[in-house]
């Protein structure tokens, strides 16, 4: 158990080594020039060399790369060009709403298709089952950019329930923060019911058809026992593997609701960063959103030996 | 009770939806991604339902229209048109017209080159340069494969939509960069599923039995191995494109997509959320909304259907 760990922890730190390179050469080596962003078009050529000096933009990569991380070792991950807010900063305002909005959206998708798939899947090919496979079908169809602006449109604009942008942190107000967090939660939450709900339901149906079902029948066992304490268990592999992905894909991906809702989450303040070559918030926050990434990886592995101890002798 | 379980048989494609009740499906053992006994034996077991046809249908008609959109008789895509502002859909404007006075009609058919241009290509992109690497990698293994399996471990580490996103910004937004720039995204996810059927095929006894009469590599890669993975490759590649339809029309919806004033579906999307058109025309952002929803679903019931007819597993990438 402590040596598959221990292993996994290595390949993390090899791993976020690669990426901190990574995210260091896709800044550096696109085009475009922060100096111009700063100064505007019409700086003197003297000007934009002194900007690039002061910024240490003129040292060589590797240089500038080692300038960087042991910064970052120091907890500073350095500060906008344009508006001079530390990185840090920006990412302690964003990271609560992009954490909430996974939260939300996985609370919601997890409560829908873990009752829904051991339901259908005791009885597959019936009515209920086939709605609701081709329900979650038509979910798949339904990307947050096409169903944030149809929720705007019918539950904001059209019904006046919820409001159609604005953010009020949590520890401010609760309710008025759950209240404005429905519509972009739900919007994420689409995809996810559907990925969780199919997976699930095949993987139930295969269990379903193992020895020691047929044996808990045999005792007796009532069909809900048996679906929770029996056939669930084991089904929810390829379910974790894949929670993992979609919930890092969800770590910057929420931006498409973060724009249309006007919050400044992570995502959000990453595709501003881009647009002004806003260097070191783009490389801080792809930094922190891929480490992030990494270690939810690594967290699904260890739940991976929780659900299934096999794992560690393959 | 104790007899439900029995109906149905272990296959996994079997009951992955689309089978008729009462009708049992083929007992085939799945393998890791290979699809046991012959094509024609499960051609001829699973039909692929009327729903797989309207689904080709509505992606013909989608991609016949956008080619040959200049021979449509459509108003320009952007020709504003500024006595029918904000028209209903009438004889004149099938769809109506947006805030602009422009056929949205017209934006739409011309808008689903984009979609579809990106979301092909990308793949194709994709499938030829992962596809080979995928093919050698789980063939050869060894040294090459680690090495490879490794490198697109941390590729799909990185947040591939940061990554999309900047190089978009910094570099152009013009079809063709954006259509590259996705298209070695998706070179990993292509290498892997290539790679893991590959793998699958590399220890059967049929590319042992070609090697015992002295076939060469390239003979056995070419003859033996790609022609069983194609399946695999196709269905995961059209699960792909719908993926990369959606990113496309994320980008799009930032504005970071192919400039303005050319229209592509997630650009129409974004136009008809903004300005107020919500409340004042809500068809702007409906229209395209719904064209895009058919075609995802459309491309992913495709890809579904054929990954189930050749019981290729669900998830295991």
């Amino acid at each position: 158990m402590l040596k598959y760990l221990l292993k996994r922890l290595a390949q993390l730190v090899v791993i976020s080594f690669i990426i901190s390179v990574l995210v260091f050469l896709l800044v550096h080596l696109l085009p475009g020039d922060p100096t111009t962003i700063i100064l505007g078009v019409n700086a003197t050529a003297a000007n934009r060399q002194n900007l690039l000096h002061q910024l240490g933009l003129n040292l060589p990569l590797y240089h500038q790369y080692w300038i960087w991380i042991s910064n970052v070792f120091h907890g500073n991950l350095g500060q906008s060009y344009l508006t001079h807010a530390t990185v840090t900063h920006t990412i302690a305002n964003g990271f609560p709403i992009d954490l909430e909005l996974i939260i939300i959206s996985q609370v919601v998708a997890f409560a829908v298709a873990i009752p829904l798939a051991l339901i259908t899947a005791r009885r597959p090919n019936r009515p209920l089952d086939n709605v609701a496979t081709t329900g979650t079908f038509g979910l798949l169809a339904l990307p947050p950019f096409l169903l944030a602006p149809i929720f705007v449109a019918v539950f904001a604009v059209g019904l006046h329930w919820f409001p159609a942008t604005g953010y009020v942190p949590f520890t401010q107000n609760p309710a008025t923060n759950l209240h404005d967090m429905v519509l972009p939660g739900l919007a994420l939450t689409a995809g996810s019911i559907a990925v969780y709900y199919r997976l699930l339901r095949s993987d139930l149906i295969m269990t379903l058809q193992e020895d020691f079902i047929t044996m808990a029948r045999s005792k007796g066992l009532s069909n809900t026992r048996i679906m929770w304490r029996q056939a669930f268990r084991p089904s929810t592999f390829s379910l974790l593997a894949v929670a993992g992905v979609n919930i890092g894909s969800l770590l910057a991906g929420t931006f498409i609701v973060e724009y249309l809702f006007a919050m400044d989450g992570l995502g959000f303040s990453i595709v501003a960063a881009v647009q002004q070559r806003d260097y070191l918030v783009v490389q801080g926050i792809t930094l922190v959103v891929a480490i992030a990434y990494v270690v939810l990886q690594f967290i699904i592995d260890f739940l991976f030996t929780v659900v299934d101890p096999r794992v560690i002798r393959e | 009770m104790p007899t439900e379980h029995k109906v149905h048989s272990p296959t996994l494609g079997g009951t992955l939806a689309g089978t008729v009740p009462g009708q049992t499906p083929p007992i085939v053992v799945a393998t890791a991604l290979g699809a046991p006994g012959s094509p024609d034996d499960i051609l001829a077991k699973r039909p692929l339902g009327p729903l797989f046809w309207f689904a080709l249908a509505w992606v013909a008609i989608v991609a016949i229209s956008a080619i040959i959109a200049n021979l449509l008789p459509l108003q320009a895509p952007n020709f504003q048109n500024y006595t029918a502002i904000n028209a209903s859909p009438s004889i004149h404007h099938l769809l109506g017209t947006d805030d602009l006075g422009r056929d949205l009609l017209s934006r739409i058919v011309f808008g689903a080159r984009v979609s579809l241009v990106v979301g092909f290509a990308a793949v194709g992109i994709g499938l030829v340069i992962g596809g080979a690497l995928g093919l050698i990698s789980g063939f050869k293994g060894g040294a090459f494969d680690i090495a490879f399996n490794a490198a697109s471990f941390v590729i799909l580490a990185f947040p591939a939509i940061v990554a999309v996103i900047a190089i978009v910004a910094f570099w152009g937004q013009t079809l063709t960069k954006i259509t590259v720039i996705i298209g070695v995204g998706t070179i990993p996810i292509m290498f892997r599923v290539v790679r893991a059927s590959s793998l699958s095929f590399a220890n059967r006894d049929f590319v042992m039995a070609a090697r015992t009469l002295g076939a060469t590599s390239r003979r056995i890669i070419f003859r033996e191995i790609l022609p069983n993975v194609v399946p695999a490759a196709v269905s995961f590649g059209l699960i792909t494109v719908a993926g990369v339809i959606v990113l496309e029309g994320s980008l799009a919806f930032l504005g970071l997509s192919v400039a303005l004033p050319t229209p592509s579906w997630g650009n129409l999307i974004a136009e008809g959320t903004s300005n107020g058109n919500l409340q004042t025309n809500p068809y702007i952002m409906m229209w395209p909304a719904l064209a895009m929803f058919l075609l995802l679903l459309s491309i992913n019931l495709i890809g579904d259907r054929l990954r189930q007819r050749f019981d290729i597993r669900e998830g295991l990438l």
